[in-house]
C-alpha cells in the first residue's frame, strides 16, 4: 500500500485538468496574443479560467493576474507593492512564520532601504492582532500575513487583520499568502480587506508552474516581469495557456462540494491526531480543533530525528515532509517551529503530514499502524 | 577559430619512458586509454605510436577544447603539444606556414624565440642548422618585435621533417602519473565526504584501477546520500575509468554495535567492520590493497592510535594517500577534480549519525577487541547478511 501524505508539498494533478492541458498543448496551441482564430481560442481558455477563479473569490476577472506559481505571486506582490508605493513610506510589516518566498522577498527589500517589522506569534502560531495594531504607522505601505501556515496549519486572523489595517491606515496595502489556504478555506478578498492574494496551482491539484496573484482593482503595484505587455502589462510573457486552463479546472473543482470535502478532511485529521497521540513521546503542534487548517498536522516525536522517521516511513511507501518541503533539502531549523517556542530538542524531530481531498481513511490507518510500529523502535537508538 | 589549424597532438610522457623492457606495455596502455577517453569527444581521432612517440591525429572537424580537456584527464601524460601538419611543398611554403602558425598562436609578438628543427627524413635538401637559421630569419622578418634567444627562449618553435612536416610550439600540462591499468586494482572505501574521492583519484593516478565500497544506513541515511556517492564515483571515473561500486547496507551492524558496545567506541568498531567488509569484496575482485581517505588527526577515528586499531583487522595493505595532507590541500585537489561541490551537499553519512560527543581518540587494540566480544552472538550472521545483500553496480564516467 502507498500513502501520499505530503500534499502541502504538492498534489497529484486533477485528471480533468491534465487532459485539458494535453488538448491545449496538442490542438489549441495558439498564442493568445495572435490576431487569428488560433489566438482567440487560446485567449478564451484564459478568460474561462479567470472567470472560474473569480467566482471562487467573489471578485472581478480582471483582478486575476496569472503567474508561474506561489513564489512568483508572493515576490510580485511584495516587490511590486513596495516599488509602486515607496513615496508613501518604507515601513513593511510581516510575521515571523512566513514562507521563504515572503520572508526572502522582504529581506531583499530591507537591503534596498525598506524597514521590515516582524510580528510575533503565540504557541499555536497565531499572530498577535495587538502587536499588529501597535505596529501600523503612517508610513506603513504594506502588511503581509499568510493565511494558513505551511508547517503547522495555523489559520491566521486575516479578516480581523484586514479590518484593523484599513481602520488605522487606509493607504496600507494588505497582502495575504493564501497558498496553503486556497481550496481549503473560503476566502473573499473584498470582504476581508485584502488587496493582494497569492495562490499556487499545484497545491490544489492543478499543474506545477501555475498560479495567480489577485490584485484588487486600482491597487498601485508595479509588474515584476516586463516585456510584451501581456495581462494588461502586469505580467509580460506569453501566457502559459495550458497551465492557466488546468489551474481554472482545479480551482473550480476545489470549491465544488466544498463543505462536504472539508468536513471529511477535518474528520480524518481529528482521527489521525487522536490515534497518533497514543504513541509515547508524540505531540501535535498547533491547534487540534477545527480552528486549524483541515489538511495539515505537525507531529513532533521525542528522540527520533525527523529525517530518519521520514526515511523509515518512505520505506513503507508513506510519504511525509520534515519541516517544509521547499527548505527540507538543507538542514535549516524551521523559523515557524522556533517562533512558536517549540523546545530545542524537538526542532529536528518534527514531521508534517498533509492531506488532500483524495486522502483515504485506509491510507491514514496504514500510516498510523506504521508509526505505532516504527517509532518505539527508532526511539531505542537515540543520539547521545 | 584559430585552433582549428591544429590537426594533431603530440603526447609527451616522461616516467614511462624509463621502464626498460616493460616500456611497450606502458605505451600500449596509454594508447588504449587515450582511445578510450577520446570516445567521449566530438570528432574522429587516430592514436598511434611512432618512433617512441604517441600521436593523436584528427580528421575533419573536432572540438579542440574538449579534446585537450579529455587528454588532460589521462594519467601518464606529462605534456600535450598541439601540432600543425603541413605537406612538404618546398622551403618557401614551409616558411609561410611557420610564420602563419606563429602569428595565430601568439597575438602579442613581444617575445624571444628559437627554432628547433629536426629531420627524421634525411633526404630533405637542407640540414637542421640551415633550417633553423632560415626559418628564424623569416620569423624576424615577418615580426620585427620578436627576438632570437638561443639559450632560454620564451617560445620554442619545433619543426620536424617527417613524411608530413610537424610544427608545434606550445606544450599544455598533462596529469602526470602512470597509465591506468599498469599497476593492478585497489578497493576504495568511498563515502560522501571530501576526502575519499580525492584518495581514489590520487591512487588511480599511479595507474591503479579502482573498485569502491560504500556503506549506507537506511533509514538513517537517505536515498539522496547514496545518489551523491554514485555521483562522486562518476566524477572520479572520469580519471580512473569505470568503477565497480559495492553498496553495503550497514544499518543492522551499526545498530547492533550501538546496542552492545560502549558508545564512545562505536565509530572505531564500526570502521573496523567497514574495513573487513571492504576487504572481503577486495579479495573477491582481486584487489591488491585498500584505499582510504584518512589523514592523521583529522577526526577522532584518524588519530595514529585509531588508525592502528582500524588497520589491525586487515591483511591487505591499506593505502592512505592523504595521510600527511592538510584539509585545505585536500579541498584544493577536490576542487581540481570537481568533486568538492558534490561532496559538500548536506546529506548525512553513516559515519556521523550516531557519533558520540566524546569518541575515544586513543583506543588500544586489546581494549577494542574486548569490547567486540560483546558482539559475538550475532555479528557473524549480520556480517554475512550485509555481504549477501550488497548491491553492486558499475559506474562509468559521465
Amino acid at each position: 500500500m502507498e500513502a501520499y501524505l505530503d500534499n502541502c508539498a504538492t498534489t497529484r494533478c486533477h485528471r480533468e485538468a491534465a487532459e485539458l492541458m494535453m488538448e491545449i498543448l496538442i490542438q489549441d496551441y495558439g498564442n493568445p496574443s495572435s490576431m487569428h482564430t488560433k489566438g482567440v481560442d487560446a485567449e478564451n481558455y484564459i478568460k474561462d479560467a479567470a472567470k472560474k477563479i473569480a467566482k471562487t473569490l467573489k471578485c472581478q476577472e480582471k483582478e486575476i493576474v496569472f503567474t508561474s506559481g506561489g513564489t512568483e505571486s508572493n515576490n510580485f506582490a511584495i516587490a511590486g507593492a513596495a516599488s509602486a508605493n515607496k513615496r508613501g513610506g518604507s515601513h513593511i510589516i510581516t510575521t515571523e512564520i512566513e514562507h521563504p518566498s515572503v520572508s526572502a522577498a522582504v529581506k531583499a527589500l530591507e537591503a534596498q532601504g525598506f524597514e521590515i517589522q516582524y510580528l510575533p506569534v503565540d504557541k499555536n502560531g497565531v499572530v498577535s492582532l495587538e502587536a499588529l495594531k501597535n505596529a501600523i504607522r503612517q508610513d506603513t505601505i504594506l502588511v503581509s500575513i499568510m493565511h494558513v501556515n505551511n508547517e503547522i496549519g495555523t489559520v491566521e486572523p486575516v479578516a480581523e487583520a484586514g479590518k484593523l489595517i484599513k481602520e488605522i491606515n487606509p493607504h496600507t496595502l494588505f497582502h495575504v499568502d493564501a497558498i496553503q489556504s486556497y481550496g481549503k478555506m473560503r476566502i473573499f478578498p473584498g470582504k476581508m480587506n485584502i488587496d493582494l492574494l497569492s495562490v499556487s496551482g499545484h497545491k490544489i491539484h492543478g499543474p506545477k508552474g501555475s498560479g495567480f496573484l489577485y490584485i484588487k482593482d486600482k491597487t498601485k503595484i508595479h509588474p515584476l516581469i516586463n516585456g510584451g505587455g501581456q495581462q494588461k502589462g502586469m505580467r509580460s510573457g506569453t501566457e502559459n495557456v495550458p497551465a492557466i486552463a488546468g489551474l481554472g479546472v482545479a480551482a473550480a473543482f476545489a470549491y465544488t462540494d466544498f463543505d462536504e470535502k472539508i468536513n471529511r478532511m477535518y474528520g480524518l485529521r481529528e482521527y489521525f491526531i487522536q490515534k497518533v497521540q497514543t504513541i509515547d513521546g508524540v505531540s501535535i503542534n498547533g491547534k487540534t480543533d477545527r480552528e486549524n487548517a483541515p489538511h495539515i498536522i505537525s507531529v513532533s516525536v521525542e528522540d527520533v530525528r525527523a529525517e530518519v522517521l521520514l526515511h523509515t516511513l518512505e520505506d513503507r511507501q508513506i510519504y511525509v515532509s520534515a519541516g517544509s518541503a521547499c527548505s527540507s533539502n538543507k538542514p535549516a531549523v524551521s523559523a515557524t517551529l522556533k517562533a512558536i517556542g517549540l523546545k530545542e530538542a524537538l526542532l529536528d524531530s518534527t514531521v508534517r503530514f498533509s492531506f488532500s481531498v483524495d486522502t483515504t481513511k485506509e491510507e491514514i490507518d496504514y500510516a498510523l499502524s506504521a508509526m505505532h510500529e516504527v517509532i518505539p523502535m527508532l526511539q531505542k537508538y537515540k543520539r547521545h | 577559430m584559430a585552433h582549428m589549424m591544429y590537426q594533431a597532438f603530440l603526447i609527451k610522457y616522461a616516467e614511462i619512458a624509463i621502464k626498460g623492457k616493460n616500456r611497450h606495455l606502458f605505451e600500449d596502455a596509454l594508447v588504449s586509454n587515450i582511445r578510450q577517453q577520446l570516445k567521449r569527444v566530438d570528432g574522429s581521432f587516430t592514436v598511434r605510436k611512432e618512433n617512441g612517440r604517441i600521436y593523436v591525429e584528427t580528421e575533419g572537424d573536432y572540438d579542440y577544447e574538449e579534446t585537450v580537456e579529455a587528454l588532460q584527464k589521462i594519467f601518464g601524460i606529462v605534456g600535450i603539444c598541439p601540432v600543425v601538419l603541413v605537406e612538404d611543398n618546398g622551403f618557401d611554403a614551409l616558411a609561410a606556414d611557420v610564420v602563419a602558425h606563429v602569428d595565430a598562436a601568439y597575438p602579442d609578438k613581444n617575445f624571444t624565440f628559437k627554432v628547433d628543427a629536426r629531420r627524421a627524413r634525411k633526404n630533405y635538401p637542407m640540414n637542421s642548422m640551415e633550417i633553423n637559421a632560415a626559418l628564424g630569419e623569416k620569423i624576424l622578418e615577418a615580426f620585427p618585435e620578436t627576438r632570437v634567444d638561443v639559450h632560454s627562449p620564451q617560445v620554442m618553435v619545433h619543426v620536424e621533417i617527417r613524411p608530413m612536416i610537424n610544427i608545434y610550439s606550445t606544450e599544455l600540462p598533462g596529469q602526470g602519473g602512470m597509465p591506468l591499468g599498469t599497476a593492478g586494482r585497489a578497493m576504495l572505501l568511498l563515502s560522501g565526504g571530501i576526502d575519499s574521492p580525492v584518495a581514489g583519484y590520487m591512487v588511480s593516478r599511479r595507474g591503479v584501477s579502482l573498485e569502491a565500497t560504500y556503506f549506507h544506513a537506511p533509514p538513517y541515511t537517505s536515498e539522496r546520500a547514496k545518489q551523491k556517492v554514485v555521483d562522486l564515483a562518476k566524477k572520479v571515473a572520469q580519471y580512473s575509468g569505470e568503477i565497480k561500486l559495492h553498496i553495503v547496507n550497514f544499518t543492522d551492524i551499526q545498530m547492533y554495535i550501538y546496542e552492545k558496545c560502549p558508545h564512545e567506541e562505536l565509530t572505531i568498531i564500526m570502521r573496523r567492520y567497514m574495513m573487513k567488509i571492504a576487504e572481503h569484496f577486495a579479495n573477491e575482485g582481486n584487489c591488491l590493497g585498500l584505499v582510504t581517505g584518512e589523514s592523521i588527526g583529522q577526526v577522532a577515528s584518524q588519530t595514529m592510535q585509531s588508525l592502528a586499531v582500524t588497520n589491525a583487522v586487515c591483511t591487505l595493505p591499506v593505502y592512505r594517500p592523504l595521510i600527511a595532507m592538510d584539509k585545505q590541500d585536500i579541498v584544493h585537489v577536490a576542487e581540481k577534480i570537481d568533486t568538492y561541490e558534490t561532496s559538500i551537499l548536506p546529506y548525512e553519512d553513516c559515519c556521523t549519525i550516531f557519533v558520540a560527543k566524546h569518541p575515544v581518540t586513543k583506543p588500544s587494540l586489546k581494549h577494542i577487541e574486548k569490547s567486540e566480544m560483546h558482539l559475538a552472538e550475532k555479528i557473524d550472521e549480520l556480517y554475512q547478511a550485509a555481504i549477501e545483500t550488497t548491491e553492486t553496480m558499475v559506474i562509468e564516467a559521465e
